[in-house]
């Protein structure tokens, strides 16, 4: 089987709340956002406040992540 | 097209006059109207006095999300060209945030593209905002409002 590591980005009031930038998964299948935030984050559901996006482009919770992509949860962006 | 997320502090006039300096040579005599929009980091917000003001972002996913927010525009309002410039980092007040340019040939373009790029900036580039307050308290602020009269 083979794995690869699939980088886990948190962003801003999430990044203080989780209590690090980023979590490091070694994968070997596709799973949806939230199934990976339900493993990252001892079963919780993910919250429906928070944005995702893989390898930097908006996704959905139902989105498949590969092995290997980048994810990134974050709040509400709130620029300009 | 140009974008920009720097630390530094910026000019935004000093960033339209050279960034004119070329446009006019680019679509010499095509140039019949320019809009911008200059945000700048205030005192107060939310009911608080604010001392400070600290912008996260994205690296990597925020340029790609401004680039495409210019492409897109560009094609839907015909501009002639678009400007973004973002501060991150330190804001120290009276500091400008944000710089978004439109260049077009007629003004309804320049006025609406400005003005969409502004609102779709805020509710769709990663950028967090954090603030201090006059207690020295830190808040992040929790989401931005719709900038449309109406």
């Amino acid at each position: 089987m083979t794995f690869s590591t699939t980088v886990i980005k948190y962003f801003a009031s999430l990044r203080e709340k989780v209590g690090r930038a980023e979590d490091v998964l070694d994968m070997s299948e596709p799973a949806t956002v939230a199934e990976l935030w339900q493993r990252l984050h001892d079963d919780a559901l993910l919250p429906d406040t928070l944005r995702v996006a893989i390898n930097h482009e908006f996704a959905m919770p139902d989105d498949m992540v590969q092995p290997g992509d980048e994810i990134a949860f974050f709040p509400p962006v709130t620029g300009g | 097209m140009s974008v920009i997320i720097q630390h530094q502090s910026f000019s935004p006039y000093e960033v339209l006059q050279d960034h004119e300096r070329t446009l006019f040579v680019t679509h010499a005599g095509k140039v019949g109207a320019a809009n911008h929009f200059i945000g700048t980091m205030r005192d107060f917000n939310e009911g608080s006095d604010v001392t400070g003001l600290t912008l996260e972002y994205y690296p990597g996913m925020t340029e790609k999300v401004l680039q495409n927010l210019c492409e897109r525009h560009m094609a839907k309002y015909g501009c002639l060209d678009i400007v973004v410039h973002h501060r991150v980092g330190e804001i120290q007040r009276d500091e400008a945030i944000v710089l978004v340019a439109v260049w077009s040939s007629h003004r309804a373009e320049a006025f609406a593209a400005c003005q969409s790029m502004m609102e779709a900036l805020k509710s769709e580039a990663p950028f967090w905002k954090k603030e201090t307050l006059q207690s020295n308290e830190t808040r992040w602020v929790a989401k931005n409002t719709s900038g449309v009269f109406g």
